[in-house]
């Protein structure tokens, strides 16, 4: 182990703003773009469910013009 | 082997192929990502020059060489697409393009967070940096390109046109360090013969760039099968994932 306390281990020999501001901002940006990726899946699904629905709705008010 | 190449050409056999290297990408990418931070933020030694401001080479290396390989592997892509006109060779380059870039911003992040202790700047503008921060715009410029036009066809064809112009920069970024007298050092690890670096701070060194390559292939195949459910929406087989989906879980 490089660090003798986790102290130690925050300040990285005096670099620690430098050191944690590169990790945290590169995490962040790795998150956002893992959850975009995610999200855009689910808008597909969202938006393909939508339209089976609506063509069900459109059948359905079309068969019951036929009875009619 | 073109018999046996041939149903991937299909959009719906690519999309299950690459469903089911997915997991083992991911899994990959979690496992080098955990070992490469605890063994490079924790036990390799600080740099006796550079103290511990050296470890953000593990973020740094990785995502630079990644962002290039990235942009490799699109270029390859686009050449494909454009002379045996493949479409799913187009999705690969708009899937790819989005991860090369955040790649890229983070490298040019990182290297500016370790600049500002070591060099004194947070930017210079020098052959290494400058040629890295074209590289940005360029992915900026494939990703704005693509989604201008709403027919995917010819943004597919127009984007991997201007993948194969911006090919130019891939080799300007490289020998910058060679070319031009720059701040930024040159290459440590490249040179497989004799790399200029301790093997304990080696080691964690390679996990990272294997976990960003990990990464890279994993959130490619997402964005890529994305890419394709985008294009198929209409098809029958996207309709019958869908409702599957639905039916299953009752969400996504």
């Amino acid at each position: 182990m490089a660090f003798n306390s986790f102290a130690d281990f925050i300040a990285m020999g005096g670099y620690g703003f430098y050191v944690w501001l590169a990790y945290g901002i590169s995490f962040l940006c790795l998150i956002v773009l893992i959850f975009n990726t995610l999200e855009k899946r689910k808008k597909i699904f969202r938006v393909v469910t939508q339209r089976i629905a609506r063509e069900q709705r459109i059948n359905k008010a079309k068969n019951r013009e036929g009875i009619l | 082997m073109w018999k046996w190449l041939h149903p991937y050409a299909k959009p719906e056999r690519s999309y299950q192929l690459a469903g089911k290297f997915l997991p083992w990408f991911a899994a990959l990418t979690i496992l080098t990502f955990s070992v490469g931070l605890v063994w490079g933020l924790l036990f390799s030694p600080a740099d006796y020059q550079q103290g511990d401001s050296f470890r953000i080479i593990y973020i740094h290396v990785p995502a630079a060489m990644m962002a290039m390989a990235a942009y490799a592997s699109m270029a390859i892509a686009a050449f494909v697409a454009l002379v045996w006109q493949i479409r799913l060779a187009e999705m690969t380059v708009a899937a790819t393009a989005p991860v090369g870039a955040v790649f890229t911003f983070i490298a040019l992040f990182t290297g500016a967070a370790w600049g500002k202790p070591m060099w004194g700047a947070w930017w210079v503008w020098d052959a290494r940096l400058t040629s890295e921060l074209i590289l940005l715009f360029v992915y900026l410029g494939i990703i704005a390109l693509y989604n201008a036009f709403s027919d995917k066809l010819l943004a597919g064809r127009a984007a991997s046109i201007l993948t194969l112009v911006g090919v130019i920069n891939l080799p300007i970024i490289h020998y910058s360090v060679v070319w031009w007298n720059t701040l930024h050092q040159g290459a440590t690890i490249s040179k497989f013969d004799k790399p200029s670096m301790a093997a304990e701070m080696l080691w964690p060194l390679l996990i990272m760039i294997l976990a960003f390559a990990a990464l890279l292939g994993a959130l490619t195949l997402m964005r890529f099968r994305n890419e394709i459910l985008t294009r198929e929406s209409h098809r029958p087989w996207v309709r019958k994932l869908v409702e599957n989906n639905m039916n299953r879980t009752g969400s996504y």
